[in-house]
């Protein structure tokens, strides 16, 4: 009736796994209650759970990502806790445990908090920037973020009906095969990646086709804002690569599940063809993650140096030359089995080859600032932190770019603090810049600057004390993933690392400071102007927080930056227009598609991983249901008539006049 | 407000040739639909790739069991082989009748369809049942895994590919031609004449190059 699940599924012999649990369970009755008690429940229901908004589903994006942060940060501390006490010692945490936990955090740090923060910050912007209502299909949007929640669900409910898998973040074989890894934790692994992947290319295909279909009258492409270039270049790589996930995901389940044999060790199973096929997705994975990152430095720099990008033309260029040449480079996460040296040159050329584009855009930020007016605005000093730390992250990946480098540093901490030091210097960062730099336009109030600059230097000063002693310890031949070690010379090391992640822990909490005290003294950080940072591209035209609607009109761009070049006009004009003639707008209806195909999908994905075979026909037919029941609908759109417009977009008008006399008076 | 910028011309021109084009804002509907429907396909045989990758690498990992020789039916593949391609032509003429709204040639057109469909897959199940009735199923051998994922993913899409199709008769009896269906069935038809493509390929990597050893 069950399947596999029984009572022997929840772990009341490990006090961690049962108390993290009760926590979380606790916090989210507690805040579902509140909501409940409150009456916010048809509020959350229409304007947030059903939203088509791009605008929202963006914040919902963010706030997943921010809720997962914190779990896989959790992940970390206990990492370095147990390395630092783990010298000639079990530590605290058993092997089993240990395990599934770095396994855990990789998975949930990419695919949970990594991809849904960057989708999220493009959602949010990219239509504001192309000067358009909404993306593409704004129902599968919602659909998209909805299977990625159901995705991130499934992964924490792992935690206390179950267990993960002990297989690290890639789950290679033959060890995740069902020989080797007989529990439930590979299925968690698997089947959370497969929904949330359906999700993550739904996402894809939509910013791909809302920036080459969508944009504004004007907008040609090379008007387009960095970012925008940045989001198409990431997009294009996550339609291109993963289906590739998808499939090769879908071999190792049809190995566990079923008895093939793509990957086992009998019947000519080839495991190295799961090496292969992981890495061709794996590698260009992490630009989709970096790229948009890059988009984000290139705004904040630009923005906050009061100039516009330097060398514009080479940015693109460069954006696209990295998202063609990330499929070429994904060997070099296994020189060291056994491709032969002519292969493994090629491919170490390739990788090195890669940085060239990427040190275009350095040398662009920085001839940007030359010679700017430079406000280092919270925004401003991640983009600065990021370029310092990116650097020596990426010198640190063209080192083991070299085949007879990477032998003796492949799968060492070395290896270890080089990806954190590019994941975190370059997509985290990237995040929180454009966190801190678009949050007004998302909530209409500015954050608080103190807290965010105490986050900075914290978040800054702890990665380096907790990563730049994993590069030694990797100098010293201490291996990543070890639940306890004998050597008295990596000791110390991990002391320090320690006691870094405590400083990067302060920065996390100044950063939910940054948020209590924002919201707080929300009236005084009020943004009345819609532009709060004297900003270069459209979103800033648009009052904070937009209306549904985005614009009153199709914005008609004339030049690269549309909105800087509005505002110098704006002023020699003195704003003497008319009041224009207002139109009716058609917008798409809210629709709880995405909500209730999350919903069957999370029962189906649960009754997969315990094979409850009855119920996993009952959650596929669900969901194909759900869309049938979505297509049948007669009226998709609403309209906003003119008059209400008009009334929202004068309130604007009004703002942004006093904001240009006032500009011109100085 | 108006939103109009002054930046001048001069950007419209990058390659300096005395031809201006302005972009005209955001495409129509049916295009955006269509795109968007392309991309989808487009990583869809992506997918089908990694799937054909994995054929080529396993196709000689017989484990002791049979070659693809030894068990494919070049009569089967050839009928299985004519109905789809017969089909794509069948759905082309109800995409058509759609277009000029005729009820009675766009259900007829889909019907054939549907039938032709029907008809590949029941000869293709037959093969597999066939096969593992023999002993030959995709746990035998590393060959046959890769034999039975590929065939059978492109059978799971010709699968969906009739139930998409029946609801988009039903989506037609009940609202008509209206223009958000026709714009799925436009998808509907892009996704048929992809699955062909596909068969294309497996019928020549798999079939064609494997009975000849």
């Amino acid at each position: 009736m069950l399947g596999k699940l029984d009572w022997s599924a929840i772990p009341l012999d490990q006090p961690i796994p049962l108390i993290a649990g009760a926590v979380v369970l606790v916090a989210i009755l507690g805040v579902l209650g509140w909501v409940v008690v409150k009456g916010h429940l048809p509020y959350l229901w229409h304007e947030w759970i059903t939203s088509v908004d791009h605008k929202r589903i963006g914040v919902m994006y963010i706030l997943l990502a921010s809720v997962m942060l914190l779990r896989g940060g959790s992940d970390a501390i206990m990492m370095r806790i147990q390395q630092a006490v783990a010298y000639q010692s079990q530590g605290y945490l058993p092997p089993e445990h240990y395990n599934q936990i770095f396994s855990a955090h990789g998975t949930i740090m990419i695919f949970f908090v990594a991809m849904p923060f960057v989708i999220g910050l493009m959602n949010l912007i990219v239509p504001l920037q192309l000067g358009v209502r909404d993306v593409a299909f704004p129902t599968l949007n919602s659909v998209g973020f909805w299977l990625t929640a159901t995705g991130a669900l499934l992964v924490n409910l792992s935690l206390v009906i179950g267990e993960f898998a002990r297989t690290g973040w890639l789950a290679f074989p033959p060890l995740s095969e069902l020989s080797y890894s007989p529990g439930v934790g590979v299925d968690y692994y698997a089947w959370s990646l497969q929904i949330s992947g359906v999700g993550t290319l739904v996402a894809g295909i939509n910013l791909v086709t809302t920036v080459l279909k969508l944009r504004t009258k004007g907008m040609n492409y090379l008007r387009m804002p960095m970012f925008c270039w940045t989001t198409l270049a990431s997009n294009l790589l996550i339609v291109a690569a993963f289906p590739i996930l998808t499939a090769t995901l879908a071999m190792l389940l049809l190995d566990r599940y079923l008895g093939f044999h793509f990957f086992t060790n009998e019947a000519g199973g080839n495991v190295m063809m799961f090496m292969n096929l992981i890495w061709a997705w794996g590698h260009p994975e992490v630009y989709i993650l970096v790229l948009p990152a890059f988009g984000i430095f290139s705004e904040v720099v630009s923005t906050f140096s009061g100039k516009a990008l330097f060398g514009y033309r080479s940015m693109v260029l460069a954006t696209m030359a990295i998202c063609v040449i990330s499929f070429m480079v994904w060997l070099h996460h296994f020189f060291t089995m056994g491709a032969g040296p002519d292969v493994n040159a090629i491919f170490g050329i390739a990788s090195m080859i890669i940085a060239v584009p990427t040190g275009v855009k350095i040398y662009n930020w920085l001839f940007t600032m030359y010679g700017g007016r430079i406000r280092f605005a919270t925004p401003m000093l991640w983009a600065v932190g990021f370029m310092v730390t990116f650097i020596i992250g990426g010198l640190t990946g063209v080192l083991v770019a070299v085949p007879p480098a990477d032998f003796m540093l492949h799968n060492s901490m070395f290896l270890v603090a080089h990806f954190h030091n590019v994941i975190i210097g370059g997509v985290l960062f990237g995040a929180f810049a454009g966190f801190e730099y678009w949050f007004p336009k998302a909530f209409g109030f500015r954050l608080d600057e103190r807290w965010g600059k105490l986050a900075f230097w914290f978040t800054f000063l702890g990665f380096y004390v907790t990563f730049v002693p994993l590069y030694v310890a990797g100098m010293l031949g201490m291996t990543r993933r070890m639940q306890h070690y004998d050597v008295a010379a990596w000791r110390p090391w991990m002391l320090v690392a320690a006691a870094g992640m405590a400083v990067l822990t302060i920065g996390v909490i100044c950063q939910i400071m940054q948020l209590v005290v924002s919201i707080r003294n929300r009236e005084a950080l009020r943004d009345r102007t819609g532009d709060p940072w004297d900003g270069r591209s459209l979103e800033w035209a648009t009052s904070s927080p937009p209306p549904v609607f985005n614009f009153a009109f199709d914005p008609d761009v004339r030049g690269e930056d549309a909105y800087w070049d509005m505002k110098a006009h704006a002023q020699q004009q003195s704003l003497e227009h008319d009041l224009p003639e207002y139109h009716d707008i058609e917008m798409p209806r809210n629709s709880p598609t995405g909500f209730v195909c999350a919903f069957f999908a999370t029962i189906m994905g649960f009754a997969l991983i315990w094979h409850i075979w009855w119920m996993v026909i009952l959650g596929g037919i669900g969901a194909v249901a759900t869309f049938v029941v979505f297509a049948w609908r007669d009226h998709d759109e609403y309209v906003i008539p003119a008059g209400e417009v008009a009334a929202i977009d004068r309130v604007n008008i009004e703002e942004r006049r006093n904001l240009v006399s006032m500009a011109g008076a100085v | 407000m108006s939103m109009t910028a002054t930046a001048g011309r001069a950007h419209a021109d990058p390659h300096h040739i005395g031809v201006v084009i302005e972009h005209p804002g955001p495409a129509p509907k049916r295009i955006v639909t269509a795109y968007g429907f392309w991309v989808f396909l487009l990583s869809d045989i992506v997918m089908f790739s990694c799937f054909f990758a994995a054929y080529a690498v396993l196709v000689d990992q017989t484990a002791g069991g049979p070659r693809g020789s030894e068990i494919f039916e070049q009569r089967n593949v050839a009928i299985e082989t004519v109905c789809l391609l017969l089909s794509s032509f069948t759905c082309g003429m109800a995409g058509i009748a759609a277009d000029v709204r005729n009820r009675f040639w766009f259900y007829l057109g889909m019907a054939v369809t549907c039938l032709l469909g029907l008809i590949f897959l029941v000869i293709e199940f037959r093969e597999f049942a066939d096969l593992v009735a023999r002993g030959y199923g995709p746990s035998r051998s590393a060959f046959l895994t890769a034999f039975f994922s590929l065939v059978g993913c492109h059978g799971l899409h010709v699968s969906a590919g009739v139930l998409w199709l029946l609801t988009m008769m039903a989506q037609v009896f009940a609202k008509g031609f209206r223009a958000d269906i026709l714009r799925r069935m436009m998808c509907f038809a892009l996704f048929w004449h992809a699955l062909d493509i596909i068969w294309v390929g497996v019928f020549s990597v798999v079939y064609l190059l494997g009975s000849g050893v």
